[in-house]
């Protein structure tokens, strides 16, 4: 019987269904807006009998709200150590930069959760401070990394906290930067935390990047230059814990 | 109990307002956290009662002794010497420090990084919104950091403040010092109180405490059994209540609780099935400061340990009885309290050394290290108690807080995380 894996993040919910007799899955993204129940409803509407694994910050919701079915929960935590852990078996690290939290952990040769960081209740380094700083450029947010890869010049950004930084990056540009450049120390400064976070855990190779921030191409870039090689980045990166989540449900 | 309290909080100055709106918050926190456990000894009957009548009965209890003559003295810290205090006849009372109540008149005169204990005893004062801290003669500070070393200065303005010196180091010199703060805190408590301590008061009142220290201790070591018989949540209560309620009552309900709690492990019944058990350490948690405490418990995790002021710290060590004259007496105080393993000192070796030979005993599958956010020797050392733990093969999580709801989802996926991790 097929598995579900349902990760209910910050910006948006994903599902996985697995089959665990041909190892085969697929998935499907929507939004989070400001009614993940409903959006669950969408995604959950042919889920009959299947065991349904939920994790994200709203995984209390599907156990909540979705009675007849059978719901377990997990944390994002043991969700992308597992999604990783299939992807990626050598995986050693993994790195999940998501809509509200930074994620670093440090797995065994066998995949299980060793130590974990995460950032706490502020969202500095986050994709929510790329959001943030991306929107007071004018930049989309989905082409935000490629903007700032085309910065000519090195400038230095030294604040992390979303406010002092939106207030640093409009002092550079009232004294005429190039925003590409400014976009370029917005993504380092994110980069510098998550590389701090990264050898609070050891950072043992091959490192793997999942999580939503993974689709942009100017913090892969500067990531894996830092660390000058053995990152590796995850097959559709944001699909990572629901993934996790559905491999959890086909366990005994 | 509102209506027939409210004559005293009044005299006593409390902003009546506010206090009922904090007890409004307090008993529905309490609902959900405590009243809401399933099978829980008949002995936590008197902490309900106590807790629900810790602004009422436990306050007209120190006014009728106050009128009697008798002198009610405050603290916020486990070195103050209690034996003194009871063997000179008053009354020592621990003070509301645990929760976020008072918080925006504590930022008017406390800078906002801050920990949430001192903004909040400040804060508790200045909203006038605990009855303790209104029924006290003398508050005794401490220098147990410089946070709090300095919030006593601009308390001071407030209330009647009296500060100890606390060694930060355990030499020869560091006793010598120590011994001089005891000297001068028993005379300025024979000059508060009016009453001379003797060989013979003091030897009584060294027995009172260390009756309730033992009533702890026989408690802990109940608590540890397998499987676990009852919370950790409930334990900790019963720890903080132990700095509120009056000694010799304490002592006896308690022992009662450990009667129940024996025959309950006869009978092998425990409260969490296959939970994973773990030791909580790190910063004192004041009541009613039970965020973190509720989060592990609803996570698959169960508290069997508190390596904590507001636990072991409090209660491993008894003062030594054998002393006869005041001397004596007064030197084996010294010795006891010297053994504190508190952040303040350096090096603080015999504090990493009790964690783990503690997370042994315990049989602990993990420890969580709670420090509140701007505790530096807490946060300092937490970094130094994860290293020796992951030498000695004991997974950590560091967890890093105030009391403001505003991060209980995080934490929640921490501590599962870190539940999922060690199970």
């Amino acid at each position: 019987m097929a598995v579900i894996g349902i990760d209910i993040g910050s910006r948006s919910i994903e599902r996985v269904v697995w089959d665990p007799a041909t190892g085969r899955w697929s998935w499907d993204k929507v939004p989070t807006t400001f009614d993940p129940v409903a959006q669950c409803r969408k995604l959950l509407a042919d889920a009959d009998g299947c065991p349904v694994v939920a994790t994200g910050y709203g995984r209390r919701l599907v156990a909540e709200h979705f009675p007849g079915l059978s719901v377990r929960t997990i944390t994002e935590i043991q969700a992308y150590a597992r999604g990783v852990h299939h992807l990626v078996p050598e995986a050693r690290t993994v790195l999940d930069i998501g809509g509200q939290d930074t994620k670093v952990i440090a797995l065994s040769r066998e995949g299980a959760v060793v130590r974990f960081e995460m950032n706490d209740r502020c969202a500095a380094g986050t994709g929510k401070f790329l959001e943030f700083m991306a929107s007071s450029l004018q930049v989309p947010l989905e082409v935000f990394g490629d903007f700032a890869l085309e910065a000519d010049k090195q400038v230095t950004l030294n604040s992390m906290c979303t406010v002092f930084a939106e207030s640093e990056a409009t002092s550079l540009m009232a004294r005429g930067e190039r925003p590409q450049n400014i976009a370029m120390a917005l993504h380092q400064a994110v980069v510098r935390r998550t590389l701090a976070m990264l050898r609070r855990v050891g950072g043992e190779r091959p490192v793997v990047f999942a999580g939503g921030v993974a689709h942009n191409r100017c913090i892969v870039r500067l990531i894996g230059d830092s660390l000058g090689g053995g990152l590796i980045l995850a097959e559709d990166p944001d699909v990572v814990g629901a993934l996790g989540a559905a491999l959890a449900g086909a366990l005994p | 109990m509102t209506a027939s309290y409210e004559a005293m909080w009044e005299r006593l100055g409390l902003d009546l307002d506010a206090h009922t709106s904090l007890l409004e918050v307090l008993g529905k926190f309490y609902g959900d956290i405590y009243m809401s456990q399933q099978g829980r000894l008949r002995g936590m009957e008197y902490l309900d009662f106590v807790v629900s009548e810790i602004h009422g009965l436990r306050i007209r209890e120190l006014e009728e002794a106050r009128a009697q003559g008798r002198k009610v003295i405050g603290t916020f810290c486990v070195f103050v010497p209690e034996e003194i205090v009871w063997a000179a006849g008053g009354i020592q009372v621990g003070l509301c420090a645990g929760a976020e109540a008072g918080t925006e008149a504590a930022e008017k005169i406390l800078p906002r990084n801050t920990c949430a204990l001192i903004k909040s005893f400040v804060g508790f004062k200045l909203a006038r919104l605990c009855p303790f801290t209104e029924s006290c003669d003398m508050i005794v500070g401490e220098t147990t950091c410089d946070g709090k070393k300095k919030a006593y200065e601009i308390f001071s303005d407030h209330a009647p403040v009296y500060v100890m010196e606390i060694p930060q180091m355990k030499g020869a010199a560091d006793r010598a010092l120590w011994k001089a703060e005891v000297l001068r805190f028993k005379e300025a408590v024979e000059d508060l109180t009016g009453r001379s301590i003797t060989a013979e008061n003091l030897s009584e009142a060294v027995r009172l405490i260390n009756r309730r220290r033992r009533v702890l201790q026989r408690l802990n070591r109940l608590r540890a059994a397998q499987p676990v018989p009852i919370s950790g949540r409930d334990v900790l209560l019963i720890n903080q209540v132990s700095f509120y309620d009056d000694p010799d009552r304490f002592t006896q309900k308690i022992g009662e609780l450990c009667d129940e709690l024996e025959a309950k492990v006869r009978r092998g019944e425990g409260v969490a099935d296959g939970a994973a058990r773990v030791l909580l350490s790190g910063c004192p948690m004041a009541i009613p400061n039970w965020k973190l405490p509720y989060i592990i418990e609803s996570s698959g995790a169960v508290m069997v340990g508190e390596e904590s002021c507001i636990g072991t710290r409090n209660t491993r060590d008894l003062v030594d009885e054998s002393g006869r004259t005041l001397e004596e007496m007064l030197d084996a105080i010294v010795e006891r309290y010297m053994k504190i393993d508190c952040a303040c000192f350096t090096p603080n070796t015999e504090r990493l050394e009790h964690i783990v030979d503690l997370a042994r005993e315990l049989e602990v599958k993990g420890v969580i290290h709670y420090g509140l956010s701007f505790c530096q020797p807490y946060a300092m050392e937490s970094f130094k108690v994860e290293k020796a733990l992951r030498n000695a093969g004991i997974p950590m999580l560091a967890v890093e807080t105030d009391y403001s709801m505003e991060d209980v989802e995080q934490l929640k996926t921490r501590v599962e995380a870190f539940v999922e991790m060690i199970r």
